[in-house]
């Protein structure tokens, strides 16, 4: 069977004064329906960019997609019309975003704005947009949707308008839905409780669920796959609890060593270095300044990705040789 | 609903002391400057006899020191007496209310005007941003906006009436003309083109501007994003979540000028010779008819006052997040 999603070569850069922001170089991976994949990166790794260029909505100017295909079935979404696109945005592909305090529009009531949603793509009467809308609200979990549909954005805690986002975002029953950084601005214990709700929701709608986060720690209970994003580029795609289990590359093996676990005494290891400019990049791979096991050959070529097994991918010189070493297949 | 009424009661109330602030402050400022009612009758009248001036003063109250006048005008007023208007010989009130639904046309039809092609033409150019629409848009802002009002009043007057003969040159009615309602209508409508557009356009000048940029701001907000992700046409993103967002700032900077356009309405009335309180206060000014230019700036401050209220109100209207206190 063929993937829900195709994406291939994505490449979206961002012209700005200071020069080509290579936004999103090269990025390829399937999403099959029924699953959620985790997109992990630093911050200003090019996540949202990504989500951004399968919703058709990067910001132009300064952004443009420059190459690749983002197939949705047979239909390669960067080439549609704007008018196409808006038949498929909010109703094959739906998307929740990282601020929940401003993504909502202050002057409508949430009520509405999910009916909103919801008359855009259905031939429905706005009485039953109405009850679709309760329907939503209470799927979310928000205590007394009748009451709610009625209140401003204000009114609305934090969770309670990311839950709101989520209702507006499932209104039309998408394909597939796109989270980027659902949680990051919400406290800990509605993080969780938010992220639960996704994870409940995925499977009740058999969406492809597209999860974006810095955070891996909120990638090991909801998510199937990981991809993880550096500089723009895929550098590594693994199972979850292989990522977690034998991380391959360095810079994943880096994200997990500086994340907090539980039971764990010593102190957590950052990544030393920063994340390079998007701007003017190295001709070698861009992890290399920040790598301990970089090798001359890192810092003058591009690593290609190599299909480790059945269903891991990574970008890196050195994983490739310590796999090799393994005797591993490793297929370039 | 009821919240809202207490909160406009409640908003009536505080302006009462203010309005009579407003009252004491002119009062004493228009008996600092030189000359008054008697000064001017002497001069048309021919009266040089000190002796006879003094006996006119002392009638009309005006040799009493200023606080005693003052105390016996609010005294006044609190009973609605606006007090005499010895060149009309009608009391101030009847004058002035004579006058005032002449003005409150004007002011309303140029408010109207105002924020109509002002705000249409700031949505537009934030829409066509960059492009010719919006240059042109800008230039033509500037100009209206640069112009004194007087002058655009006048080179009107030139055009289309002296000129092209489309429209009356100035005042209210036709002398002489159609008496029916509806030819009455017509009428004032013909006459009344020019000074709303005169005074009007300036502040579709800045209206315009103002909107360009609040359209401009909201639209790089995040709830814009969100609504094109819910797959919204551009023109359902633009008249519907940008502008509603939009008309905030323009609504407080309309509220904010509603005093300084009725200011402005007084020169456009006295280039057309319209026949509202604009011109009466000028006349009134010129000839140190006090009784009468205290009356017209009582009840322009009582307009701005409910008139902000009212702006006041529709602020609440568009953002939910405002409440009335
Ligand atoms: N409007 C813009 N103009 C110029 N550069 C931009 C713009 N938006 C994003 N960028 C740059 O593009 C790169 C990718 O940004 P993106 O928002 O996709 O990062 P991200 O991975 O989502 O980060 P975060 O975790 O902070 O959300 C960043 O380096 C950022 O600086
Ligand atoms: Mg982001």
């Amino acid at each position: 069977m063929s993937p829900l999603l195709q994406v291939c070569d994505l490449t979206t850069h961002l012209f700005t004064v200071e020069g080509v922001v290579k936004a999103v170089e090269g990025l390829s991976f399937d999403l099959d329906a029924d699953e959620t994949l985790a997109l992990v990166g630093e911050s200003g790794c090019g996540k949202s960019m990504t989500a951004l260029s399968l919703m058709g909505l990067v910001p132009d100017p300064p952004g443009r997609i420059v190459g690749g295909q983002v197939l949705l079935g047979d239909r390669d979404l960067l080439q549609l019309s704007e008018h196409e696109m808006q038949k498929i945005r909010g109703n094959e592909i739906a998307m929740v975003f990282q601020e929940p305090m401003t993504s909502l529009n202050p002057v409508f009531t949430v009520g509405d704005q999910i009916v909103e949603s919801v008359l855009t793509h259905r031939q429905v009467s706005r009485r039953q947009a109405r009850e679709r809308a309760v329907e939503l609200l209470d799927l979310v979990r928000i205590p007394d949707p009748r009451g709610r549909f009625d209140d401003y954005p204000h009114r609305l805690s934090g969770g309670m308008r990311q839950r709101v986002m989520i209702a507006m975002a499932l209104a039309c029953d998408p394909d597939v839905l796109i989270a980027d950084e659902p949680t990051t601005a919400l406290d800990v214990t509605i993080q969780a409780q938010v992220l639960d709700l996704l994870g409940e929701l995925q499977g009740e709608f058999g969406m492809g669920v597209i999860l974006i986060t810095h955070d891996l720690g909120v990638v090991a209970g909801i998510a199937d796959r990981v991809v993880v994003m550096y500089a723009g580029r895929k550098v590594e795609e693994a199972p979850v609890d292989d990522i977690f289990a034998s991380p391959l590359h360095p810079y994943t093996q880096g994200l997990l060593g500086s994340m907090p676990r539980p039971g764990l005494e010593e102190r957590l290891r950052e990544i030393p270095g920063v994340i390079p400019s998007l701007i003017d990049m190295t001709p070698g791979c861009s992890f290399a300044p920040r790598c301990a096991k970089a090798m001359a050959r890192c810092r003058e070529e591009q690593p290609d990705h190599a299909t480790i097994g059945d269903a891991r991918v990574v970008a890196c010189f050195a994983a490739e040789e310590e796999v090799a070493g393994r005797g591993l297949a490793v297929d370039t | 609903m009821n919240r809202t009424f207490l909160a406009v009661r409640r908003r009536l109330l505080q302006a009462v002391p203010v309005v009579f602030g407003i009252v004491a402050i002119i009062f004493l400022l228009l008996n600092l400057s030189p000359g008054d009612l008697v000064d001017v009758m002497a001069a048309e009248e021919q009266i040089s006899d000190p002796q006879v001036l003094e006996q006119i003063r002392a009638e009309y109250g005006l040799d009493k020191p200023i606080y005693v006048q003052l105390a016996n005008y609010v005294w006044n007023i609190v009973h609605l007496d606006l007090g005499y208007s010895f060149r009309h010989s009608q009391p101030v009130w009847d004058v002035i209310v004579e006058r005032l639904p002449a003005t409150l046309i004007l002011m309303s039809v140029s408010m109207a005007l105002a924020l109509f092609i002002g705000g249409l033409a700031g949505v537009v150019a934030s829409i066509k941003v960059n492009t010719l629409y919006d240059n042109l848009i800008s230039v033509v802002a500037i100009i209206f906006f640069a112009a004194p009002s007087f002058w655009i009043g006048l080179m009107m007057m030139v055009l289309f009436s002296v000129k092209l003969g489309l429209l009356p040159v100035s005042g209210m009615y036709t002398i002489g003309g159609d008496y029916s309602l509806a030819g009455e209508i017509w009428d004032v409508t013909r006459h009344l083109v020019m000074p709303s557009f005169a005074l009007g356009l300036f502040y579709a000048a800045i209206y315009a501007r103002v909107m360009r940029a609040s359209m401009l701001e909201v639209s790089g907000l995040d709830f814009i994003r969100t609504a094109r992700a819910k797959g919204l046409g551009e023109k359902r993103v633009a008249f519907k979540h940008i502008l509603r967002n939009a008309l905030l700032p323009v609504v407080t900077l309309f509220g904010l000028q509603l005093g300084t356009m009725l200011a402005g309405s007084v020169v456009i009335e006295s280039v057309f010779s319209w026949p509202g309180i604009g011109t009466l206060v000028f006349e009134a000014v010129l000839t140190r008819n006090f009784p009468l230019v205290m009356g017209v700036l009582l009840f322009g401050s009582i307009l701005v006052v409910i008139a902000n209220l009212a702006v006041d109100l529709v602020y609440m209207r568009l953002d939910p997040r405002i409440e009335l206190r």
